[in-house]
């Protein structure tokens, strides 16, 4: 008995010494690997959930249809980081050996942490509606992609909607705008925008932050009943959306004027709210709830073939949206870097080089399977790409988001200045001598 | 046998007051150290020294800190993370604003202007004591972190409020940045720590090391032997911040690269150290490195484990971490009260009598 007992003791203890400081190994000849730093624990696991679940899908989707991108297999991993950027750094040190295509942080904090690295390594880093605004200057941000858009358009976007709602950008003159914002630097990330824009338009602008979480807003709600402001603009994630629509409810604030952003504008801010969020707008670049051609494959290749990774109802929800489409770019980014430089397993170097040439068209909406989607287009200076955005709108009875906009431009003449002064700042502090983008 | 110290004269006070005095100590701390500067430097991966050994090595400074506050002298603190901020802003601004400074000097000014930021925190600690003053450190925690995140200038303006920290070179080889080879961030870490640790030691084995013990064990009885609360507290706090200090413009500095103060150094950070301290050994310097060590690793190795031991997903291994994770911290606490360093304790008491336990 005592043998055995040494024996057991012995093989956990092996396995103990020999695994924990493995890094993740996964062959890499003839496979693309791709590793989703992923959140479904922690204080915002409800929204990242759904987000995990869509890039796994999405992968899923490829390799079980199409045998993977060009018939070269994806290999998906996912790390937990509990949105924290400490476990952030430490699952990018693990996973950046195995080649990964791209890197998609998935949190504006780990963001920063990576901008600098993903430079050392040469893997590209894609961040799709977040991350560092002034990334979008490609001379001094190589690696770095935040297309379709960013905060700073989207605030310039939803400018533009609240002045077409007013009867004209000029009738701004006068009103009073305020900005409800997560204390942190992805909430912050709007305000120079806005600020500059009540220069231009003369509106008066209020800037309230609500720390994280943000289940304690009593005190802002309080500032918004003084002031009454015309329109509310909220940066908000997590549990903060849905308890500034009840809060919003409780000072009798018109729902049809609380306009959320993208981050700000999924059913699980407004369903915890009940019937209080009904009329509630949020910006988004993509539309929600249909049942498009991508969906049915979904379904038909991944979620009835048990491989689904959350419930097949739930796939049209907001921020599931949100998880395949950042893997369609990225994915689209391998297959057009295969494509352009004839290879299986892109480096780094050629899937930035596909990144940078990326131009999506109707066309390849169409193929993908998300019709309607506008036409996306980078290039070496801009890794943005300047995507308008639309604004829908929640209908609590129905449970839908349903898009009341069309598509809104963003005012690049304003917000590309401020993105050039902002990365020549960062070029400066960190000695980088920005790319002649010709 | 192994152990013993029969036969070791100590013929003069210098040899009886020294650092390590019993030769198999010093031997085993000279050559424990030899080991991590070679061993890791030549072959460790870039993973071990990024994610493991570095935070390590920074959060056995902010460990020390603390132990020295709160093992040497008594004085509860809860707001360790409110201190490391100070320390890595800082070093973001010495460094952005004075770029042809040494990156040790501005480590020093760091932990100088921490320390003076600990100095006004400590003083309510005159007062009150115990739970209470916790509450008082707690207010530190709170208000360092709004001012960082309220007032731009600490922030260079930049629009979301995050610290990068610029590349800089430590005579001649680059130190920090992303383009910094990890094992000269190790090494230089490690260097940091070697002084630090040395000094802390000293210190606390010295008149004013005394003097804090005396606080710790009974306050009435030193004040009426002739030590001075005040001076002795406020001088606590103002070292212990110190080490705070640097540990956090080094996590900025070698180990993140770009923090958001509010984030990377919120309360839990400031539990996550006092466990640190409770876990390794209160009163301990071996006890600061162990705690250090234990709850940097045991969460990695615990992922790590179940990921690619078992082939758990990521999210179950994470849950399975956490259930375990509290459990071991309960289990050491249960076994060991005093910390895992008396377990080391204890086993140096055994490997004297060992192998005749009578």
């Amino acid at each position: 008995m005592k043998l055995t007992k040494k024996l057991l003791l012995g093989g956990a203890l092996a396995t103990l010494l020999s695994s924990p400081f493995a890094v993740s190994t996964v062959s890499a000849a003839d496979q693309i690997y791709l590793a989703g730093l992923v959140y479904r624990t922690g204080p915002y696991a409800p929204n990242g959930t759904p987000f995990a679940n869509g890039f796994k899908d999405y992968v899923e989707l490829i390799n079980q249809r199409d045998g993977g991108v060009n018939g070269v297999p994806v290999v998906y991993e996912e790390c937990e980081t509990g949105y924290n950027t400490k476990v952030g750094v430490e699952c990018y040190e693990k996973i950046k050996g195995n080649n990964p295509a791209i890197i998609v942080p998935n949190s504006t904090g780990i963001t920063y942490q990576l901008i600098p690295k993903v430079v050392q390594d040469k893997i590209p880093l894609v961040t799709m509606g977040y991350g560092r605004t002034s990334g979008a200057v490609g001379s001094v941000f190589p690696w770095y992609f935040n297309f379709p858009t960013t905060y700073w358009s989207q605030a310039t976007a939803i400018i533009r909607y609240i002045g077409a709602q007013e009867g004209g950008m000029d009738k701004l003159k006068g009103k009073k705008i305020a900005h409800v914002y997560h204390n942190s630097a992805y909430g912050k990330e709007a305000n120079p925008t806005l600020e500059v824009l009540a220069e231009k338009f003369g509106y008066d602008l209020t800037l309230l932050a609500v720390d994280h979480p943000g289940q304690e807003q009593k005190a802002t709600w309080l500032q918004i009943r003084k002031k009454r402001p015309d329109w509310v603009f909220m940066s908000g994630w997590g549990i903060m959306n849905s308890t500034a629509i009840k809060e919003a409810a409780a000072i009798g604030f018109p729902m049809d004027h609380f306009i959320g952003n993208w981050w700000s504008g999924s059913e699980n801010d407004v369903l915890p709210a009940g019937d209080l969020a009904d009329g509630y707008k949020s910006a988004t670049f993509h539309a929600s709830g249909a049942e498009t051609p991508l969906h049915k494959d979904i379904k038909k290749h991944v979620y009835d073939k048990g491989l689904g990774a959350g419930d097949a109802d739930r796939i049209y929800e907001v921020l599931y949206i949100r998880g395949l489409l950042n893997h369609i770019f990225a994915l689209e980014a391998v297959r057009r870097a295969q494509d352009h430089f004839g290879v299986k397993v892109p480096s780094g170097e050629q899937t930035r080089h596909a990144l940078e040439n990326m131009h999506m068209t109707a066309a390849d909406w169409n193929r993908i399977g998300l019709p309607g989607f506008p036409e996306i287009k980078v290039t070496c200076d801009d890794h943005e790409g300047g995507h308008p955005v639309l604004i829908q709108e929640w209908d609590a009875s129905a449970k839908t988001w349903s898009v009341i906009s069309d598509w809104i431009p963003v005012m690049k003449d304003v917000v590309r200045p401020m993105m050039e002064a902002d990365a020549a700042k960062y070029a400066a502090e960190n000695n980088i001598t920005p790319r002649d983008c010709g | 046998m192994i152990y013993r110290e029969t036969g070791q004269f100590k013929p003069t006070y210098r040899s009886d007051s020294a650092v390590f005095p019993i030769p198999q100590d010093r031997w085993v701390v000279v050559a424990f150290v030899i080991l991590l500067t070679i061993v890791p430097s030549f072959f460790a991966s870039e993973y071990l020294l990024q994610a493991i050994l570095v935070p390590i090595l920074i959060y056995s400074i902010a460990a020390i800190g603390l132990n020295l506050l709160t093992g040497y002298c008594g004085q509860l603190s809860l707001g360790t993370g409110g201190f490391m901020a100070v320390g890595a802003v800082a070093c973001y601004k010495f460094s952005t604003a004075l770029p042809e400074l040494n990156i040790l000097i501005v480590l020093l000014l760091s932990g100088l202007v921490t320390a003076g930021v600990g100095l006004i925190f400590g003083v309510p600690s005159l007062r009150i004591k115990g739970f209470y003053l916790a509450v008082a450190t707690l207010a530190a925690q709170f208000f360092l972190n709004w001012l960082f995140n309220k007032v731009a200038w600490f922030q260079n303006y930049t629009p979301s409020g995050t610290l990068t920290m610029p590349p800089r070179e430590f005579f001649g080889v680059l130190v920090t940045g992303a383009a910094a080879q990890p094992h000269h961030r190790y090494l230089f870490c490690l260097g940091v720590v070697v002084i630090l640790a040395l000094a802390a030691t000293n210190i606390v084995r010295g008149p004013v090391g005394r003097a804090w013990m005396a606080i710790r064990d009974m306050d009435i009885a030193a004040e009426l032997i002739g030590f001075r609360p005040f001076q002795t507290k406020l001088l606590a706090f103002s070292v212990s911040s110190f080490y705070v200090g640097v540990a956090g413009a080094l996590a900025l500095a070698l180990w993140l690269g770009s923090v958001e103060t509010a984030e990377a150094f919120d309360i839990n950070q400031s539990f996550q150290v006092l466990f640190m301290i409770i876990i390794g050994g209160l009163g301990s310097m071996l006890g600061s490195f162990i705690g250090a060590a234990f709850i940097v690793v045991t969460p990695i190795v615990l992922t790590n484990l179940m990921v690619y031991g078992f082939g758990l997903e990521a999210v179950t291994a994470k849950h399975f971490e956490f259930i375990f994770f509290g459990g071991l911290i309960i289990f050491f606490l249960i076994v060991e009260p005093h910390g895992i360093a008396r377990l080391w304790q204890i086993a140096k008491e055994k490997l004297r009598l060992w192998p005749f336990p009578h």
